[in-house]
């Protein structure tokens, strides 16, 4: 101060503040514009005047929400900064005054108060600004809000059904759907989940989660599907209708490792496929491979449900070969990543050792001698299928008498006599519905669901959308299986994700493939 | 003792009086019971007038004075002059001034030694203050307000300023006139004291506002505990004058 003084040339006096007595209460004090004290001034004029002390607040004690009218329940812990918010939103004539500070004061949880301290700054008299604070206590009702009370007068409430089915005669598709549903959380917002004969149903509080849904499986595997509404209430007066909705989705049939004969117009669309055909991917289109000329053919959903072709014969009818000679691959391919080598073999149904078959497989990239394979017996079945009988019919030399589809492992396996895998996956939180009569055989799916874990163990792109957890009970076996030559296959561990626990002395190593 | 008073439900009592050690004005136009509050205190030491300048009732803020003389502005009627001069002492010389601020009350606060004035009043004005008044003349501000005379009240024991007046400005005036002063309030923290209030050596007379710390102060610092009319105290100070010479 002083050197800007000398500067400007002009001598400005020091000027301390003296002190004057406050006109009410007498203490020293430096003058102010009221020529009071602090206190006598808040003795005098109170800025809380007409300010709300007291309200009330309406909770749900299922959701944790607070109601802010009129219709908008707002989720809030306890003592949390949305909580001081709203309770601050709720107060009325606050724009009168400054808001400076607002805290909570504790109270006991369960008094159903919640008490806040709010600071506020005001003019008063001729220009003196006083900070007051003040408590404001809230009274807490509770109030079920409208979703909970719906759910609580009924808790099958449901707005929106995703009726899923497939008409197999097995539940393979429904294994590996309820991974991929996982992996990807798509019925996180399924009120319900039920399990009936051939399909899963879904139930939904809002059609918009149904229909996203319905647009993931669109993704995942082929459908076809329908949608059906039914009147629940209307309302005349504002012309609201409530209405449930349903879809009905149909997953195409043919599934993984089955056995096709194409109807002749979808053969020659398809370029002249022959018609006997292995499906060997289905995602959202199906992937079929004929074995003898190694070519592939991809069909879409609305392709296939065009012509709605069923499949011959499915995994259920694979019988097990033995292999006694692999001859020199005669021709190779690579289709969709997946390398084949067309080859003549011999081999021998297992049941009927002595009856030789000398066929063209299209697994000779790794059948080798003395090895087992699953393959359709179309010399001995007897097939239920109007395309295959007019294919046999048409063709001079007969149908091929096998296709081999898969090398089987079954003898590495027992080998091996290990009883837990390293793995483990995770499953839906479905119900069993059984009051449409269904025949579930708790025997059968139990073979079905080890026969697709097994499935999973041997193709590495199956596991691509599926998630795959450490199994902690799972140890070494201490025989060095990997000695006697080829070992059954399993999952590397470089693919298995750690399951998320949440205790302190769990690291969490997140090794995805 | 300080005393509390209101003119016409108004605190304001150094607008409508103006009290010395010789005379006192007071507003016609009042209820008798403001009259009579002067006439209490004052009884027959010293006669009270009651006037009006220019028709006005504000006659403290308009007119200065001490036990020597009476200045008016120059607004005020022939009449009232004359009914001023009839009424004063004959010791009291009453002045009309011509003066752009007419308002001499409050651009002018005087003791019967010492004046404050006004930082514009003219050169002319000044001599006859000092004249007239029989004051040294002093131009000065209070906590940086021009007019003296409405922020502080004086008298010849002591003075209140302006509460806002910091403590180099309390001392310099302090040394110019010679008596203690004190940053005070009046009327419940009003800020203007000499509108406020009105004092003279023996006796000080406020609002009804006023709250007795106000009024403790006023006592101490225009030493009113010790209340006795003029004369008196003049003699002690004499004698104890021609001790010390």
């Amino acid at each position: 101060m002083s050197v800007m003084d000398q500067q400007s040339g002009m001598f400005n006096v020091q000027q301390t503040v003296g002190s004057v007595l406050c006109c009410k209460c007498g203490v020293p004090m430096p003058p102010n514009a009221a020529n009071m004290c602090v206190n006598c001034l808040r003795s005098e004029v109170d800025i809380t005047e007409g300010l709300q002390k007291s309200i009330q607040i309406f909770y749900c004690p299922e959701c944790g929400c607070y109601l802010q009218p009129p219709k908008t329940w707002i989720k809030a812990q306890w003592e949390s900064k949305e909580l001081l918010t709203f309770c601050i939103k709720r107060l009325k004539n606050l724009n009168k005054v400054k808001l400076k500070n607002a805290e909570f004061v504790w109270t006991e949880p369960h008094s159903k108060r919640i008490k806040v301290k709010i600071t506020v700054q005001a003019e008063v008299l001729n220009g003196a600004v006083l900070e007051q604070s003040y408590p404001v206590e809230y009274t807490v009702r509770d109030n079920l809000c409208e979703s909970c009370s719906r759910f609580q007068a009924n808790p099958d409430q449901w707005v929106a059904s995703v009726q899923l089915r497939q008409h197999v005669s097995h539940r393979r598709t429904f294994f590996y759907l309820e991974q991929l549903i996982l992996r990807h959380d798509a019925a996180s917002r399924a009120i319900r989940i039920t399990q009936v004969d051939q399909g899963i149903d879904f139930f939904f509080g809002n059609k918009s989660h149904a229909n996203s849904f319905v647009e993931f499986l669109r993704k995942v595997v082929p459908i076809e599907y329908r949608q059906d509404q039914q009147l629940v209430s209307h309302d005349v007066k504002s012309s609201l209708y409530n209405y449930k909705y349903t879809y009905s989705v149909k997953i195409c049939p043919v599934c993984r490792e089955d056995l096709v004969c194409l109807p002749s117009k979808v053969a020659s669309g398809l370029g002249n496929l022959g018609p006997l055909v292995v499906c060997t991917k289905v995602s959202d289109n199906i992937t079929l491979l004929d074995p003898r000329t190694l070519r592939c053919a991809f069909l879409d959903a609305r392709q296939y449900w065009r012509s709605g072709f069923r499949s011959a014969l499915t995994s259920r009818q694979l019988v097990k070969y033995f292999v006694f000679d692999v001859e020199a691959p005669v021709g190779e391919a690579t289709v969709g990543g997946q390398k084949y080598a067309l080859s003549y073999v011999q081999i021998a149904r297992e049941s009927d050792i002595g009856k030789m078959f000398y066929v063209q497989t299209h697994l000779g990239h790794i059948l080798k001698p003395g090895d087992q394979a699953l393959g359709y017996d179309i010399y001995g079945a007897n097939v239920n299928d109007n395309e295959m009988e007019k294919y046999r019919l048409s063709v001079k030399n007969g149908l091929p008498e096998a296709i081999l589809i898969k090398k089987c492992y079954d003898e590495q396996r027992e080998r091996k006599q290990r009883k837990t895998r390293n793995w483990k996956i995770k499953s839906l939180p479905m119900e069993m519905d059984d009051s449409r009569g269904g025949r579930a055989d708790p025997e059968k799916t139990d073979k079905e669901y080890e026969e697709f874990l097994r499935d999973l163990e041997e193709n590495p792109e199956l596991r691509f959308n599926i998630s795959l957890y450490k199994n902690k009970e799972y140890q070494a076996s201490e025989t060095g299986s990997m000695t006697d030559g080829e070992g059954a296959p399993t999952v590397p561990i470089e693919e298995l994700l750690a399951d998320l626990d949440l205790s302190e002395d769990e690291e969490e190593e997140d090794m995805d493939e | 003792m300080a005393t509390r008073l209101q003119f016409e439900n108004n605190c304001d009592i150094g607008v409508f009086s103006k009290l010395t050690n010789a005379y006192c004005l007071v507003a016609i136009g009042g209820s008798e019971n403001f009259y009579s509050a002067f006439e209490t205190e004052l009884a027959d030491a010293i006669p009270i007038v009651k006037t009006s300048i220019d028709g006005t009732r504000i006659i403290g803020r308009l007119c200065a004075g001490n036990k020597n003389g009476l200045l008016v502005p120059h607004t005020t009627n022939d009449q009232e002059l004359q009914h001023l001069r009839n009424s004063l002492p004959d010791s009291v010389v009453v002045q009309r001034i011509e003066e752009r601020l007419s308002a001499l009350g409050n651009c002018i606060a005087c003791n019967d030694h010492v004046a404050l004035a006004h930082t514009d009043l003219d050169k002319e004005t000044e001599e006859i203050i000092a004249d007239v008044l029989g004051v040294e003349v002093f131009r000065q501000t209070i906590a940086g307000n021009i007019l003296v005379g409405s922020y502080c009240a004086l008298s010849n024991h002591g003075g209140i300023v302006h509460p806002h007046t910091s403590v180099e400005d309390l001392d310099e005036l302090s040394t110019l006139l010679q008596v203690p002063l004190v940053a005070g309030t009046v009327n419940r923290g009003c800020e203007v004291i000499g509108a406020g209030m009105t004092v003279n050596d023996w006796t000080a007379f406020c609002g009804t506002d006023t709250t007795a710390t106000e009024l403790s102060v006023m006592d101490s610092i225009f030493k009113l505990r010790e209340a006795r009319p003029t004369s008196i105290v003049e003699e002690m100070r004499k004698s104890l004058i021609d001790t010390y010479a």
